[in-house]
């Protein structure tokens, strides 16, 4: 059970049809993604990295293919389903943060445990535990245009976090941040794996994400150019300075 | 808290995975109103418009409830005031009705179509708003509500207001016209009866005004959340 993949592909493909000319966006790309693992997807914008990790986060439809996560097979499911694996399973993050303007930090952390199925009182107190957890205990009442964009996407993880998922699905999370504020979030991140063993996928450009990633998986051309671990991605950039990195 | 986070815990079957999480409207309710005051000033032309087509329609209904009542009277004095403010008292003014439907109707329309115009572009605006709280789990049928909900509240604020308007209007109107017969030979019940009316066709626009919106808005992926273009 426990060396059980998280999430699975299988045979994944994505094809668009524009006109009379079919797209491929994914090419038969299989992964296994393991639990408690820090997944960095990196490939240049184009290469189908946004559709693989839409896939993977139970966001889109294969063309053909199957996608498993937390043991569910996906294409079984149905839409009120599917909806409540991704209640329970994943939390999302945003490079935009998207966080309701007209709530509060706390309701906007307390409306995701709503759709859960949670009590408005009980979802308030897990709301502030999770604000808590990720260091705004102090800005409960504040709404988003009141925060900073590092505060906001916290509240974002906080979000992510409250349902206890067993996966954070985070595209790029540091897009909109400053270098030290973007490193404090992947900071929040790994400490997120670590204390829960929470399972975290992310999509991004960012280097500085590699450092705390246990793997990494470069997309090109909609398919899987490489997979890589930490270890072997640090000589990498002692050598060639990080220039295939992106 | 540590160990909560095993997904083992919800490794049931599929058929334990209930068909849906019961969100209380009060939720969507509070989402609705939030979203109304973020968006004030378009609320409020919005409903201005639902106001104006609705007191207009009060208007005319207690104009004719009043000016009726007072026809029957046939009082000499009266006559003359109701001549004087370019009412027919023997005539059959069935050509008048026919114009005024189609003014009152069309009133309704344009309201109808500034409902459902406005509501469209919220949806537009909260394409990503809708699609992170797919993500976050959140059902088509609360999408719907949320938005049903709030073309619903424009129109039906929108409607008291007219109504009251319309009414303040139509007596002001008649007693300066036909001054104390007005209260003499107010007819009541006509009134009433025209005011419920009035109150049903508001009721209608903004239910009808909030179904395609409501359902566009709830079709919405949650994949839209991820865009980042606007």
């Amino acid at each position: 059970m426990k060396n059980e993949p998280i999430v699975r592909t299988v045979n994944v493909s994505k094809v668009y049809k524009m006109g009379d000319e079919t797209v491929y966006a994914l090419r038969d790309v299989s992964i296994e993604i393991k639990r408690n693992e820090y997944v960095s997807i990196m490939g240049p914008s184009g290469s189908g990295k946004s559709t693989f990790f839409n896939m993977v986060g139970a966001l889109d439809k294969p063309t053909s293919g199957e996608v498993y996560m937390a043991g569910y097979r996906l294409l079984d499911l149905t839409p009120s389903q599917i909806a409540w694996v991704r209640c329970h399973n994943i939390g999302y993050v945003f490079q935009t943060f998207n966080l309701i303007p007209t709530m509060t930090a706390l309701e906007n952390v307390a409306i995701a445990r709503v759709f859960s199925g949670c009590g408005i009182a009980q979802a308030k107190k897990d709301a502030a535990e999770a604000l808590e957890q990720v260091g705004l205990g102090h800005r409960l009442h504040h709404i988003p245009s009141q925060l900073s964009g590092g505060q906001q996407q916290r509240v974002a993880i906080a979000r992510a976090i409250v349902n206890k998922p067993s996966i954070i699905l985070a595209d790029e999370p540091t897009g909109n941040l400053d270098l030290h504020t973007g490193e404090e979030i992947i900071n929040l991140l790994s400490e997120m794996k670590t204390n829960f063993g929470i399972t975290i996928i992310t999509a991004t450009h960012d280097t500085k994400m590699l450092s705390a990633s246990d793997t990494v998986v470069w997309i090109k051309d909609g398919r899987i150019d490489r997979i890589a671990a930490r270890s072997e991605i640090k000589i990498e950039i002692g050598t060639i300075d990080g220039k295939t990195l992106a | 808290m540590k160990n909560s986070y095993s997904i083992e815990r919800r490794m049931e079957d599929l058929n334990k995975i209930p068909d849906q999480a019961i969100i209380p409207w009060s939720v969507a309710f509070s989402v609705s109103w939030g979203s109304l005051r973020r968006r004030f000033f378009r609320s409020l032309i919005t409903m201005v418009g639902v106001v104006l087509a609705i007191a207009f329609l009060t208007y005319m209904l207690v104009m004719d409830d009043i000016t009726k009542a007072l026809v029957v009277q046939n009082i000499d004095e009266l006559n003359l005031l109701l001549q004087k403010a370019d009412v027919d008292i023997i005539a059959d003014s069935s050509g008048k009705d026919t114009r005024m439907i189609l003014l009152i109707g069309l009133s309704l329309f344009t309201c109808l179509v500034g409902i459902i115009n406005s509501m469209l572009m919220s949806v537009t605006e909260r394409v990503r708003e809708i699609g992170t709280m797919k993500c976050l789990g959140a059902l088509s049928t609360f999408i719907l509500k949320i938005y049903f909900i709030e073309s619903a509240l424009q129109g039906i604020i929108g409607t008291f207001i007219g109504i009251f308007l319309g009414l303040l209007v139509g007596t002001g109107i008649s007693l300066h016209y036909f001054r104390a017969y007005v209260w003499k030979f107010m007819p009541w019940l006509d009134i009433g009866i025209s005011l419920g009316w009035a109150c049903l066709i508001g009721a209608i626009i903004s239910v009808v005004a909030a179904v395609a919106p409501a359902y566009w808005a709830s079709s919405k992926e949650p994949v839209d959340a991820m865009r980042v273009e606007q």
